[in-house]
């Protein structure tokens, strides 16, 4: 197991102080915040048939990317990510403000690789059909691929781009491996902060979910919600997920830090956690999930879950079941209203966390099955918790500052 | 026992194991010995065609076979073999079973064309193929084995099931920098107190017909192919680009008195770390040359050294004319008048451009120079650039005396870390 705790010297209190949103429900916290008080759902079951996926609400990305020279340099999922980081930054009255960001940490979870699909579908079809030498993939690359798409594709060019963009300079590091990337991105972000290795930084991450490409990756393995949209909590026994484009930024800093500058909190990160179980048998998910519990401190009273439960089987009904284990709290599934943003379904459980023990209330259910139920209490404290589809499992706690 | 701490109160990080693997060969032993005879790796592809390409020399890793290939196959071999040598070296826990979590420097996996070609003949008959086309074959559990494959993840999960690292392993990008960074985490973590050791691993494996037209297109590469072992040209006036090239390197790092408390011999000490990123641009650095002036500046001040206790410079040098010009704007200036008399060698010139392994195998063959004493030397250097007057220990390694490497690593994206390694912790 991955533990924050530092046994040097009395780790230093981190609080979050900004959140930037962006998703298929809305851009910005407000607009997060009535979306989900009113339960709205976005998904497009066309585009994609069969495969359902949520795609991302109308977006001015000139709002926090100014240059469209640097628009036209990057994917959607680099946009969308240096858009959400732009909001983070504001939220913290920390946009344009160079002494910070030039230390400020940066810890990026990527995914990447997007492709042009019209070139692989020529190089295919010239091999299909047989007119093709095994030199002519070369050809066609050569002359096809656009120069700049590799900056488009490399992982760590979303941190680049947020450097290019909003100037963070302190330090940047991508860190890669679907799920648990985004839950280890806050891990070590915490750690280095608890530590006094780092005052500040930014943690976050970012998917373009309607893309053909990467929905084959999942297809591969039969992940893929398809035909009509369900639930997180109705997906079984076949289970799946329908990606969703959005990303989601944190800033996190040292209560000293923050307060010297007099900064707002939204919560304290308490803690985060995180282990790799291998999953080689029926009940190893629920037993991880059962120590990470444990290593994260016995919950006080009014402790809310948000979790980042995908859908996907066997892995959602592992997590039903410890999640059954410890009844009384209730549940709140991001994968029903957001769909499975993939490296950034951890930092949105955390920003929603923070945003929800901000506003003194959870947000409301959203669960025809009835697992999920409402609460009219005020939640002290939210546990987020980030079981990969397929490896890597993780939890964090979120606490109220009152 | 009073614990050891470094000058800033801080657990000492020492290398108690290491592993690599080249184009020069496999392990420690083969890869000092050709390196300091000033050979070179290089190769003219034999891989997959490359008819049609500008560049065709490459420092691939031919004699580890990966059948079918994949770039994700043949990072995850060099990484296991790597691994294997430095925990053997090293001594640490038992098989299986390492004490530590694991950071690991990868390539950015994505799907690869073995997996669309075989797509693609399932789609079969006449139908036009396209990514629909592929998507309707593609599920039902046919090719399940692709998804483990070219998950990001699954390069460190392998590892840390093999290899029985704890806790959630780490995988990381930071472009040419990714080797550095991975250490950096571990010292990161040692020094926090939350491991008393880390695995330190950074593999690629990228020499594929579309990562090195990916590369060709943003005229990244040497074009000079004959003859191949001439082609990555460090510091010369007459170079033209980097040469792709494979490997892995593998460090098992230690909090110092955990490491002599178990009796491990100790093969140097990482002393310091220091990142800074750079804003100008996606490719180029900052003309200002400030970004890695802070980043080597920040390295020293996490080592608490002065510039003059640096007696050899492991650098970036990749060859290309932007990179070279900026490391020495960024070197001199930090090191002053001083910079004509430091030792500033490339192992590029020999291994080429290991891409996301790069920071760990150059840290290996710091650590390597440390214990032997001798600096590998910039091979293939007949034309120098009187814009660049380092002292590149040019064509012949040298014995010297040094106490004190630093190792120098940037990448595309503004990336920028540096690495101070001693043979001893310091004394303060």
């Amino acid at each position: 197991m991955s533990d924050t705790a530092s046994t040097a010297k009395q780790p230093a209190e981190a609080w979050i102080t900004g959140i930037g949103l962006a998703s298929s429900l809305a851009e910005g916290l407000d607009a997060h915040w009535q979306a989900l008080a009113e339960r709205r759902i976005n998904v497009d079951d066309k585009s994609f048939a069969p495969c359902v996926v949520h795609p991302l609400a109308p977006i001015s990305f000139d709002q926090q990317i100014a240059k469209k020279g640097d628009q036209r340099q990057m994917e959607a999922w680099q946009r969308i990510g240096t858009y959400a980081a732009g909001l983070a930054l504001d939220s913290a009255g920390l946009k344009g403000n160079k002494d910070v960001l030039s230390r400020m940490d940066m810890i990026v979870a990527a995914g990447g690789g997007e492709r042009d699909l019209a070139v692989d579908a020529a190089v295919l079809n010239d091999q299909a059909k047989g007119n093709a030498g095994p030199a002519a993939i070369n050809e066609r690359l050569m002359n096809d691929l656009r120069p700049t798409l590799f900056l488009a594709q490399l992982s760590n060019l979303l941190a680049g781009n947020i450097a290019i963009v909003h100037g963070v300079t302190g330090s940047s590091r991508t860190f890669m491996g679907e799920e648990a990337a985004g839950v280890d991105a806050v891990r070590i972000a915490l750690a280095r902060i608890a530590a006094g290795q780092s005052d500040v930084a930014l943690v976050g991450a970012a998917q373009n979910g309607e893309r053909k490409d990467q929905l084959l990756l999942y297809e591969f393995g039969d992940y893929n919600l398809k035909d009509s949209y369900a639930p997180v909590w109705q997906r079984a026994p076949k289970g799946g997920f329908a990606l969703g484009s959005g990303g989601a930024f944190l800033v996190i800093e040292s209560r000293a830090h923050a307060e010297a500058r007099g900064a707002k909190p939204f919560a304290r990160l308490s803690k985060v956690v995180a282990d790799l179980s291998h999953r080689k048998a029926p009940g190893d998910i629920t037993a991880t999930l059962d120590r990470l519990w444990t290593s994260l401190g016995a919950p006080k009273s009014n402790t809310a879950i948000i979790t980042g439960a995908t859908g996907a089987e066997p892995a959602t009904a592992e997590e039903r079941a410890f999640l059954q284990s410890h009844p009384g709290m209730p549940v709140r599934a991001t994968g029903t209203m957001f769909g499975h943003i993939m490296e950034t379904q951890f930092p949105l459980g955390i920003a929603l966390a923070a945003l929800s023990l901000s506003r003194g209330a959870l947000f409301p259910a959203n669960d025809p099955t009835g697992f999920e139920t409402e609460t009219t209490e005020q939640p002290n404290q939210i546990v987020v918790i980030g079981a990969g589809h397929w490896r890597g499992e993780g939890m964090a706690l979120v606490e109220a500052i009152n | 026992m009073t614990a050891t701490r470094d000058k800033f109160g801080r657990p000492i990080v020492a290398v108690t194991g290491m592993g690599v693997i080249t184009s020069l060969g496999a392990g420690l032993a083969e890869n000092w010995s050709k390196l300091t005879a000033g050979q070179s790796g290089l190769s003219t592809i034999t891989r997959f065609p490359t008819d049609g390409l500008k560049t065709t020399v490459a420092g691939t890793v031919d004699f580890v076979a990966v059948d079918p290939f994949t770039s994700t196959d043949l990072g995850e071999r060099l990484a296991d073999l790597a691994t294997e040598e430095a925990i053997s070296q090293s001594g640490i826990g038992s098989k299986g079973d390492f004490p530590g979590p694991l950071f690991l420097a990868v390539a950015p996996v994505e799907t690869e064309w073995t997996a669309r070609e075989q797509l693609a003949k399932a789609v079969g008959g006449d139908a036009e193929i396209d990514y629909d086309a592929l998507l309707r074959v593609g599920g039902g559990g046919r090719f399940a084995h692709f998804h483990r494959r070219f998950l990001f993840g699954s390069v460190a999960d392998h590892l840390a099931e093999t290899f029985g690292t704890k806790g959630s392993p780490i995988s990381l990008s930071t472009a040419c920098a990714s080797g550095a960074s991975a250490i950096q985490l571990g010292v990161e973590a040692i020094r926090r107190g939350e491991t008393d050791a880390a695995l330190c691993v950074a593999t690629d494996g990228s020499v594929n017909a579309e990562a090195l037209i990916r590369f060709s297109l943003l005229s990244a590469l040497s074009t000079q192919n004959d003859p191949p072992q001439a082609a990555s040209k460090p510091f010369a006036k007459n170079r033209d680009g980097f040469v792709m090239a494979e490997g892995a390197g593998a460090l098992v790092l230690e909090n110092l008195d955990a490491a002599k408390a178990r009796g491990a011999k100790i093969l140097g000490v990482i002393v310091g770390c220091g990142e800074l990123a750079d804003s100008f641009h996606r490719t180029r650095s900052s003309p200002d040359g400030k970004p890695i002036i802070g980043c080597v500046r920040n390295a020293l001040a996490d080592a608490g050294l002065a510039p003059e206790q640096i007696d050899y410079i492991n650098a970036h040098g990749t060859g290309t004319p932007e990179n070279d010009k900026m490391e020495y704007l960024g070197i001199s200036t930090v090191f002053g008048d001083r910079t004509p008399s430091i030792p500033v060698s490339s192992n590029k010139s020999m291994v080429g451009h290991t891409l996301s392994a790069a920071g760990a195998v150059e840290a290996i063959f710091s650590l390597l120079t440390l214990e032997h004493q001798r600096i590998p030397p910039t091979i293939n250097y007949d034309v120098p650039d009187p814009a660049i007057p380092f002292d590149v220990v040019p064509n012949k390694a040298r014995d010297a005396r040094v106490t004190a490497v630093m190792s120098n690593s940037f990448g595309f994206g503004g990336q920028n870390a540096s690495l101070i390694l001693t043979r001893e912790p310091l004394s303060h």
